[in-house]
């Protein structure tokens, strides 16, 4: 019985334990899953506006849709720059774990080589964050198809359709259009990165980059919803991009051709303007390049065979190659003197083979040694009489000539639409001492009468002026773009232009130079009679400019002279004389004489361009300069 | 339903309308009622977080179907057979953790699987059954509340299996396995004082502990303390499955129409995150009725432990019951960024068989306690 009590008791105790032990686990129960429901109240309800934000943010994505490039035609409508489509294999590196892994594995499926890889890290290095970088380009619907059967393997791998830039004239346009490339980190700062959204491509030189902002167009925007993975599932708004305006060049495809036909292997640059639109007909700097391969990335080992190649295909002479004009400035000297009322076209002065400043020893040589005797202007032209030009550039001072000069685009950047113009220099006493450090000498002003010294100028500088004299000092700003279209629009738009007229007084002023100039081809005794044509009368005046100086007792041999220390050869020329349509200037590097090497190459172009037919007369010994 | 201080519980199924056909076939009404709420609730949420998966619905139908009937098979069972088979069962546990160490199949880098040729078994979910029985066992065989020697040996009986499991390495299953034998000592009446010192030196042991963990456990210890370190990968769940539940506000977005889980920002959201796909789908609201149905079944755990006849069932139903909370807690916590990331699924909910099977003949251990009364 007591033990019967005692197990009842123990069964009671322990009853009363397990009941306690009970209520106080209730207890903690309810105290943890409070704990729990406080944390869901300040996710659910405090919070729930930010995760709301937060949820949709993950979901929703804005997607941009970039623009087409605009394209480019020449005069005649034909595609100078063209946009097809091609598949690229791009990796989002951010995405991926193990790149070399997936790399190894990729190439399991599409064809890789180390040109692939090389070009792979180096846009790797560049990358902007979370955008694919291209591994390979242009797969093949093989190559697309088996990479879409094991995407799956692959997350951060997309095969991305876009349209390339391509150039289907290659080097015969590079110089004018440039080409666009990948945007790199630096140009990342300068575009306006919303509207570039999407955009892989940016113009990098000429035309491209000049007229970026019309070729790009406006990128649009699709908002998407996505899955964790990234994938597209539907299109939940959009707007379409604006696509870029197609350009319509004033450049004349068949000039174009004829003008790198006429330089041939010349190292040397060509430049074509219409006088009575300021437009290029043609820019040719030989030797030149393919631009096609710089659009995906060029390879590094070819970009050094290209910019360290000794003639520099690279560099565009046409407009950032900047020579002494020599004695294609003489007419624009003249000019000044007749419209400053220094001289009038009457005035002799006498040429003895050298000129001396007053109380000066130093005498400066006229190329003729003999000299020419007494010449007015338009002998001073046609033979390109040194003397005389001393003597008026002296009469005029630097800074009439100078600023008159400026007139015609000399000295400063002309304005052109192609990206990386250079301004030439027509130095000053100003110049020399903010520059130079140095006082200007009175002998300098000669020198820059005859266009020689620190004076430079760019073939384009050259066309311009020589266009400006055709059209009797109305000087346009030279334009490689005539108009701009909205694609699927009826008509392209003009593209503004900017014009000034110069002042020479009196309009027979011009009458008189012109005349001197086509004097220069058209007399027996001028520099260019070699080019002189039947069909049309051509106004010109060669130049040579010094690369190397001869001692005072040297004479100039041509033969002796190592290639690269032979003068340029230069010629201006516009044509029809009486109706200009068409002004030249060509500088061939090294060419030596302007009237046997430059001018021929003028006439051709001025024959392709204008339909003459006459046979160039076999140039003579180097005559004259 | 009131704690009966009287005399051992028969009494209360006097009640002949409560008695009769079901107190024959072993079943618990009420329990029996809350797990089928819950199973439904489970069913409905998994369609949505499978993404509409008819079939995996069904796969999950037909393993709680079993689970059920597995149930009902050891409801069936007395709690003196029970009682017996305890300690063998835990021998046969630990000879299989042993075996699984030596020879088992590494999944997810731990060695957790036992190949027995047919099925792949996994030792641990055995012993998160066979530690409580046993602890139970050990305190049964005398009066509550035990002795510390007997609290001792228990201790050893835990930390036995608990550190093998451990090693394999799971840490999850280990601190599980040892709630499953804690909460046994809690209900059976564990000192307070015992459990305040064991509470200090746990407290001054962390850090050691610190430096025996994996190098992927403490990333996930690191990211728990601050899940926007490593934004992509293992703060990677902590953030997706906050924004899951935050974004379901009050109300939720609507069954089927969450976007975490159905654009797959959400990962394993049919498994150990499928309570952040029900916070974002049916809001606080949706939450609170689930944890009112688990509320419901420990509460009548409790009061089952509380009306055993004798001192095994009442500890061994305790214990039960609580470590079913602990399971709610420790993925309820997790998945709401108040612990780390560890992998305990949403008990009853989250689709996959092993826990289920092991909570179910847990649940049918509970009905039995409840029904056998001679």
């Amino acid at each position: 019985m007591l033990r019967l009590d005692s197990n009842l008791q123990d069964r009671q105790r322990e009853q009363r334990l397990v009941g306690a032990r009970a209520i106080v686990a209730g207890v903690l129960v309810l105290a943890a899953l409070s704990v729990v429901l406080v944390r869901l109240v300040h996710l659910q309800i405090t919070d729930h506006e930010h995760f709301s934000t937060l949820s949709q943010d993950n979901r929703v994505k804005l997607q941009p849709v970039p623009p087409s490039r605009g394209l480019i035609y020449d005069a005649h409508g034909a595609l100078l720059a063209d946009n097809h489509p091609s598949f690229s294999l791009e990796i989002t590196v951010e995405k991926v774990d193990d790149l070399p892994g997936t790399i190894a594995a990729l190439a399991q499926i599409v064809r890789l080589d180390d040109k692939d890889r090389e070009r792979f890290d180096r846009l790797k290095a560049q990358r902007v964050r979370f955008q694919g970088v291209p591994l390979r380009l242009n797969l093949t619907p093989e190559e697309v198809a088996r990479f879409s059967l094991d995407s799956y393997r692959f997350p951060g791998v997309d095969v991305r359709a876009e349209l390339i830039r391509t150039y289907p004239l290659g080097a015969l346009t590079a110089h004018v259009l440039g080409y666009v490339g990948r945007i790199n980190e630096q140009e990342m700062g300068r575009i306006d990165a919303s509207d570039y959204a999407g955009t892989h491509f940016i113009g990098k030189g000429g035309v491209e980059k000049a007229h970026e902002g019309l070729l790009h167009g406006q990128a649009g925007y699709q908002q998407v919803e996505v899955n964790a993975h990234g994938r597209v599932l539907r299109t939940l708004e959009s707007k379409p991009p604006v696509a870029g305006r197609d350009l319509h060049l004033y450049l004349d495809l068949g000039l174009q051709r004829a003008a790198a036909a006429a330089l041939g292997d010349h190292r040397g640059a060509v430049v074509a303007i219409d006088p009575r639109t300021g437009g290029v007909l043609a820019l040719v700097s030989n030797p030149s390049f393919d631009p096609n391969p710089f659009v995906e990335g060029i390879g590094a080992q070819e970009y050094h065979a290209l910019l360290y190649a000794p003639d520099k295909p690279l560099f565009n002479r046409a407009v950032r190659g900047q020579y002494p004009p020599g004695s294609t400035v003489k007419p624009f000297v003249g000019l000044a003197g007749l419209a400053e009322g220094v001289i009038d076209s009457h005035k002799v002065k006498y040429c003895s083979g050298a000129y001396r400043l007053p109380g000066q020893s130093h005498s400066y040589r006229c190329w003729r040694h003999g000299g020419h005797g007494g010449v007015a202007l338009e002998a001073a032209l046609v033979q390109s009489c040194d003397v005389y030009f001393y003597d008026l550039a002296h009469e005029l001072g630097i800074e009439r000539l100078k600023n008159f000069l400026g007139e015609f685009g000399f000295g400063a950047r002309t304005g052109i639409d192609l990206a990386g113009e250079l301004g030439g220099l027509v130095p000053s006493k100003e110049w020399k001492e903010r520059v130079r450090k140095q006082l200007w000498f009175p002998g300098e002003t000669l020198i820059v009468g005859i266009g020689q010294g620190a004076f430079l100028a760019t073939p384009l500088q050259l066309a311009v002026a020589t266009a400006t004299m055709a059209n009797h000092g109305h000087f346009f700003q030279p334009r490689v773009a005539r108009a701009a279209q909205v694609p699927g629009a009826p008509r392209a738009e003009d593209l503004p232009v900017v014009s000034h007229l110069i002042d020479a007084g009196n309009p027979q002023r011009w009458e008189q130079v012109i005349h001197a100039m086509t004097q220069v081809v058209e007399s027996p005794r001028g520099t260019a009679k070699g080019i002189r044509s039947r069909d049309y009368r051509i106004a010109g005046k060669t130049g040579t400019a010094q690369v190397f100086t001869l001692g005072r007792n040297q004479a100039y041999n041509a033969a002796r002279l190592a290639e690269k220390m032979r003068d340029h050869a230069l010629f201006i020329a516009f044509a029809p004389a009486d109706d200009p349509r068409i002004a030249v200037a060509v500088i061939v590097e090294n060419g030596g004489h302007g009237g046997t090497v430059a001018a021929p190459v003028a006439r051709k172009v001025m024959d392709a361009y204008l339909g003459g037919s006459t046979l160039i007369a076999e140039p003579e010994a180097a005559d004259g300069d | 339903m009131a704690i009966r201080p009287g005399s051992a519980g028969a009494q209360r199924l006097d009640d002949p309308s409560q008695s009769g056909l079901l107190m024959r076939l072993h079943i618990d009404a009420p329990l029996l009622v809350g797990l089928l709420l819950l199973c439904a609730f489970g069913l409905v949420v998994l369609f949505s977080a499978t993404d509409q998966d008819a079939g995996a619905v069904e796969r999950q139908l037909v393993r709680l179907t079993l689970a059920f009937g597995l149930m009902f098979a050891v409801a069936q069972v007395h709690p003196y057979q029970l009682r017996r088979w305890s300690l063998p069962l835990y021998a046969l546990g630990v000879l299989m953790l042993v075996a699984t160490l030596l020879i088992g199949d590494v999944g997810k880098g731990a060695q957790r699987w036992l190949d027995l040729g047919v099925l792949r078994f996994q030792p641990s979910e055995m012993l998160k059954l066979a530690v409580p029985m046993t602890v139970a066992w050990v305190l049964a065989d005398r009066s509550l509340p035990p002795r510390l020697g007997r609290v001792l040996a228990a201790t050893v009986l835990i930390l036995i299996p608990v550190v093998l499991i451990a090693k394999q390495p799971d840490l999850g299953t280990a601190i599980l396995v040892a709630a499953a034998g804690v909460t046994v000592l809690f209900i059976g009446g564990l000192s307070w004082r015992v459990i305040l010192l064991v509470g200090a030196a746990a407290a001054a042991l962390a850090p050691l502990l610190w430096y025996r963990l994996h190098d992927y456990q403490r990333q996930r210890v690191l990211t728990f303390l601050d899940p926007s370190s490593d934004p992509l990968g293992t703060g990677y769940h902590i953030i997706q499955s906050q924004i899951a539940i935050g974004s379901g506000g009050l109300h939720g977005k609507g069954w089927l129409l969450g976007t975490q889980s159905h654009l797959e920002f959400l990962p394993e959201h049919h498994t150990d995150f499928i309570f952040a796909v029900i916070g974002e789908e049916f809001g606080l609201t949706g939450i609170l009725v689930l944890l009112a149905l688990y509320v419901f079944i420990i509460y009548r755990g409790l009061s089952i432990a509380v009306d055993a006849p004798d001192t095994y069932g009442k500890v061994l139903a305790g214990g039960l019951s609580l470590v079913f909370f602990v399971y709610v807690f420790v993925n309820t916590g997790m998945v709401t960024g108040l612990l780390p990331v560890v992998g305990v699924p949403l008990p009853l909910i989250s689709y996959g068989g092993t826990s289920m099977v092991t909570l179910m003949v847990g649940f049918g251990m509970l009905m039995a306690i409840q029904t056998h009364r001679k």
